[in-house]
């Protein structure tokens, strides 16, 4: 169920930067295959960035959020060994979750 | 007859509702709920309902550093970075990437705590040229930024 997401989390000055990759085909439903079928819509609509018990960011995304997406944000409050995990949900209810610690 | 509780719950009906508390509770800080998310400002269709589901058109500001490219060769997957300068604009909660030509304009929204910076990358399928926006919602006011990009290959194609 849950599908590997690659993060890294890494100290810069007063603010912590995460960075993740998720695997993710974000069919928008508005395609078609060569038979003519439309594909279902199958994109991520929810993604949390986590720091021990505080939600970081909580994002909300469309089915325009690019193939295997790609998340970049930076908080407060970090320091190195401290978990970071990401979080998302997509449309059809499958779950992804990847954690690291951070450098 | 005898398995009603004085709530009125059945045996059954008390166990499926504490089932649900436990995973609630099991569930720290998990905020997934449908109601949570903006639904109504991801089904607009043109950029006028988009800013009318948001609340009004944002008034343009030189605090959003909104980093787009000029040109993308490949629509479907276009790398974009919205910065909010806290000292143009301070308490910044929710950040929009609006890409004005996709069917539906919002791509991406950011809820954005107190302790994290005003600060969201990521990377969008783009339809056709046309303009971006960043719209940064500061004390409940809005704001934004635009970026034109030129699509050389359309990002929703078959």
């Amino acid at each position: 169920m849950a599908s590997r997401i690659r993060i890294r989390a890494q100290l810069k000055g007063d603010y912590c930067e995460v960075k993740a990759l998720m695997r993710h085909p974000m069919e928008t439903g508005m395609r078609k295959d060569q038979t003519g079928a439309s594909i279902p819509a199958n994109f991520i609509e929810d993604v949390q960035v986590v720091h021990g018990d505080t939600v970081v960011m909580q994002a909300y995304w469309g089915a325009a959020v690019s193939a295997n997406p790609f998340l970049g944000v930076r908080f407060k409050g970090g320091t190195q060994g401290d978990v970071v995990k990401v979080i998302w949900r997509d449309n059809q209810g499958a779950t992804g979750t990847g954690e690291t610690t951070i450098r | 007859m005898g398995n009603l509780d004085p709530l009125g719950l059945t045996r059954r009906g008390l166990i499926r509702v504490s089932g649900a508390l436990l995973v609630a509770a099991a569930l720290p800080q998990k905020l997934w709920s449908a109601a949570l998310r903006p639904e109504s400002v991801f089904q607009t269709t043109t950029l006028d309902a988009t800013f009318e589901a948001l609340g009004g058109v944002p008034t343009i500001s030189e605090g959003i550093i909104f980093s787009a490219p000029d040109i993308a060769e490949n629509g479907a997957v276009v790398p974009i970075r919205i910065e909010v300068d806290a000292s143009v604009l301070p308490g910044v909660s929710k950040l929009y990437v609006i890409v004005e030509k996709n069917p539906n304009p919002v791509a991406a929204v950011f809820q954005v705590p107190p302790n994290t910076q005003p600060y969201a990358e990521t990377r969008v399928k783009v339809a056709q040229t046309g303009n971006l926006y960043a719209v940064a919602e500061a004390e409940g006011e809005l704001y934004m930024m635009q970026r034109e990009t030129k699509v050389t290959l359309g990002g929703c194609g078959g």
